[in-house]
């Protein structure tokens, strides 16, 4: 009997899965060696089926999006319960991604906004979507929004974590390929906890722009100059999140001419992304003066929703205070 | 009276579920299209650089992040008030028609096309990619493969990543091009004008050939005459990235025609207390439920309606086959007569692949796109911007208001498969009317004209999926209200 694959997607953007065919050819072989017992969106209601499984019988999940409703919770549990090996697939189900950015907010006021005060939304009675509903016919139920997004990790006991937003296919590949040797040969598993489809490096480490060890006085926004394109983009200014970035995507962003925004998530040995920033930022600023520190870092550009750009959720902050 | 429970639903951006309740004498009492997820991206992007939401944008949908990325980016310049250089604007134009040729690749031969080259009635596990690829061969599959990689490599020279794009800056773009990648892309740019004529082929010998198909395709349970909604170019021909957005009538008759900035003044959104899905309407007309024609404010915005509301296409290939979509379904070449047959959107989406793969071609050859000068950096804000693109799924707005620093304070959207709440909700209860009646059993081939009435909208999610595993699981069950007991059950991949 061949191995079971699961994926499945949470509160997500969908852009694991075209990752995932972003493999190409490559996806015959996993097609080939697995039974592909449930497939991302084509799967995702099957609770019934799930639940019928024995436990443990799905060999891998891929489990990709946050954990933003109670569709997404039942699901991850029921999930967990169901799998051998469960991975958290992408930057969301690894560390909330941009839909935890919505902790900076709480569940009321996106409520509020996008039913009431959105400016092309005419809502006189004042109507909200509800978990219940009864119309004349019968009840209508919709899953219920959570105040706070949640990593997958924070939800289940998670095996293995493959970061990025997206991972990239080049990555992928090579985690189905060591999976697949893993389990036709039986070897051993690598331990728990451990990130797949990364390197131990920061985004620094890959990134083809020369350093100079320059010391700036201002921070900018990317849009201001037209950079320079070898030089580093901290030192032209810019805040670039690579310092504090996993290595695994080739640089990607630099490379293109835009800073890092950390989709990568934190680097080894590293508990808060956000607080290894501050310290990447303390080592440009140029000068010892601390109300002129204070200045220059003052032109920082929404430092929480750009050092914490895909992690909020999974921080030592976790969420905004509300 | 009986409750049909359609869940899974899949093929969407989010999650969907659809109710059918079913009266006593076996007749459809009613129907409810549920989408029941919200990310609160309008709140979450408050307080955000308004440059960086055309990288968290992106993530709204992960199968067209390009959609976003240039929907953002317009709105972007027209907050600093900047307008990029041309070869920025050609940049952006080019990578976006090509993305267009790997999307529209991937429904027809995916999802859409299956119910056409291996039928609606054939077993479920053939009706899928590997159906099709069984009936028109390998070498045609290798083919659709190759054909999306293509659009995939010209994203990653253009926008910096293949999956959710990077490089659009506010007054222009962050990645020069290089004479060696404008070679490559021109080479894709040919494969890609040669795949489409391959298409057109494929779509000819198995469609339209096949009397049964465009019987089905003209039949009553699929139309719809509402109004229809596109952006169109200064000659009111099909523009995918720029124009204007006009909204034509059942009738064909024009009934507005608007600049981005003024979207407020057309459109408007009906909340419903069951979905967290809005439902956009025609402002000017009114919400007036769940209803076809001139009267209701319920438009569509899909590669159909584009067609409709344009008089033509920009390219030779592309308008040749425009001609021949009117002529064969309305018998005015001119198009001056909109099709309200909803199955015709596959149709409507290849004539728009032939145009999204010329004009990768021909905006490939553009000497200019090699160009240095791709960055106009502001100088000034103006505080507010619209940015409007045509996603593959329909129209797309975004809306930014910022403080004088370029600090978001307000963001609205609406989203392409969002158009077309209403109108999927409406054939889905359309094509159940036609399908649940007394006595019926209720089949897979029932279960699937029921998808088929809504995956001609290509609802986001499945473009990914479904190239593989092929056939979304359905499950369909009727159940007593009074009893809750379960009177017939029809699954399938379950």
């Amino acid at each position: 009997m061949k191995p079971k694959l699961a994926i499945y997607w949470a509160a997500s953007c969908g852009g694991c899965d075209i990752a995932i065919l972003d493999i190409e050819e490559k996806i015959l072989d996993v097609a080939g060696f697995f039974d592909l017992a449930f497939w991302p969106c084509a799967t995702d209601f099957k609770y019934k089926d799930v639940e019928a499984m024995p436990d443990k019988s799905i060999t891998l999940t891929l489990f990709n999006g946050a954990i933003r409703n109670s569709e997404n919770y039942y699901l991850a549990n029921l999930l967990r319960r169901k799998s051998v090996v469960l991975c958290a697939f992408g930057s969301c189900a690894v560390e909330g991604g941009i839909p935890g950015l919505a902790n900076f907010y709480d569940k009321q006021s996106i409520i509020d906004y996008a039913f009431h005060k959105s400016p092309s939304t005419v809502n006189p009675d004042g109507i909200v979507p509800l978990a219940e509903y009864q119309v004349p016919e019968g009840k209508l139920t919709i899953p219920v929004m959570f105040e706070t997004v949640r990593s997958l990790p924070q939800v289940v006991e998670v095996d293995y974590l493959i970061p990025g937003c997206p991972p990239q296919s080049d990555q992928i590949a090579e985690v189905v390929k060591t999976v697949i040797d893993i389990l036709s040969n039986g070897k051993p598993l690598p331990p728990p906890g451990t990130t797949l489809g990364a390197s131990e490096k920061t985004c620094c480490d890959e990134c083809p722009r020369r350093r100079e060890v320059k010391k700036i006085t201002k921070f900018i926004r990317p849009f201001e100059i037209v950079t320079a394109p070898d030089i580093c983009l901290m030192e032209q200014g810019i805040i670039c999140c690579g310092p504090a970035t996993r290595s695994g995507c080739s640089a990607k962003c630099v490379s293109a001419g835009v800073p890092c925004r950390g989709c990568y998530g934190r680097p080894v040995n590293v508990r808060d992304q956000g607080a290894k920033m501050v310290s990447a930022i303390a080592s440009v600023i140029d000068s010892t003066n601390p109300d002129e520190i204070e200045r220059i870092i003052s032109t920082i550009p929404d430092p929480a929703g750009t050092f914490y750009r895909f992690s909020l959720a999974d921080s030592m902050l976790r969420r905004a205070q509300v | 009276m009986k409750t049909i429970v359609i869940d899974p639903i899949t093929r969407l951006e989010g999650h969907g579920k659809i109710h059918l309740f079913v009266d006593d004498d076996g007749g459809l009492a009613n129907c409810y299209f549920q989408v029941p997820e919200l990310r609160g991206f309008e709140k979450f992007c408050q307080g955000r650089p308004v440059e960086e939401l055309c990288r968290i944008t992106t993530r709204i949908c992960g199968v067209c992040p390009e959609a976003h990325h240039m929907a953002s980016a317009k709105a972007i310049d027209a907050v600093y008030g900047v307008t990029p250089p041309p070869a920025a604007i050609k940049l952006r134009n080019l990578v976006y028609n090509a993305f267009y040729a790997g999307d529209h690749t991937t429904h027809f031969y995916a999802l859409g096309g299956p119910d056409f080259v291996c039928g609606p009635d054939a077993p479920p596990a053939e009706r899928n990619i590997l159906g099709v690829i069984a009936k028109v061969g390998l070498d045609a599959g290798k083919k659709v493969i190759a054909q999306r990689a293509r659009g995939q490599r010209v994203i990653e020279i253009i926008g910096g990543k293949k999956v959710h794009p990077v490089t659009a800056l506010p007054g222009g773009m962050s990645k020069r091009v290089t004479k060696e990648e404008q070679a490559e892309m021109i080479k894709i740019g040919e494969e890609m004008v040669e795949f489409a004529k391959f298409t057109i082929q494929v779509f000819d010998a198995i469609v339209l050939a096949n009397k049964a198909y465009v019987d089905l395709i003209l039949s009553d349970m699929f139309t719809h005459k509402t109004y229809n909604m596109g952006l169109v170019d200064a000659n009111n021909k099909v523009n995918f990235y720029d124009g204007m957005v006009r909204v034509v009538g059942a009738d064909g008759k024009e009934h507005c025609k608007y600049q981005p900035k003024d979207y407020l003044n057309y459109v408007a959104e009906h909340v419903e207390p069951y979905s967290y899905l809005k439902y956009p309407y025609l402002k000017q007309i009114g919400w007036k439920g769940f209803v076809d024609g001139t009267d209701s404010g319920v438009y569509k915005a899909s590669p159909l309606s584009r067609l409709n509301v344009s008089e033509g296409m920009a390219t030779p290939l592309a308008q040749a086959e425009y001609e021949r979509f009117y002529e064969t379904l309305t018998g005015d070449r001119s198009g001056r007569m909109p099709v309200h047959a909803t199955l015709a959107t596959h149709w409507a989406r290849i004539v728009e692949l032939v145009y999204a793969c010329e004009a990768t071609l021909d905006m490939a050859k553009d000497e200019e796109i090699t160009s240095d000068k791709i960055h106009n950096p502001p100088q000034s804000i103006v505080g507010e911007g619209v940015g409007i693109v045509e996603a593959p799924r329909g129209t797309l707005t975004h809306h930014y208001k910022t403080d004088k620093n370029g600090f978001v304070t307000e963001v609205n959207l609406i989203v392409g498969t969002t158009n077309n709440n209403a109108p999927i909700t409406m054939s889905i209860k359309k094509a159940a009317e036609g399908l649940i009646r007394k006595g019926v059993e209720i089949t897979d081939g029932i279960l699937n004209r029921i998808e088929m009435a809504f995956r001609a909208y290509d609802p986001c999610f499945g473009c990914a999926t479904h190239s593989l595993a092929g056939e979304m699981p359905l499950e369909l069950i009727i159940h007593s209200v009074e009893t809750g007991e379960i009177l017939q059950k029809a699954r399938r991949n379950c």
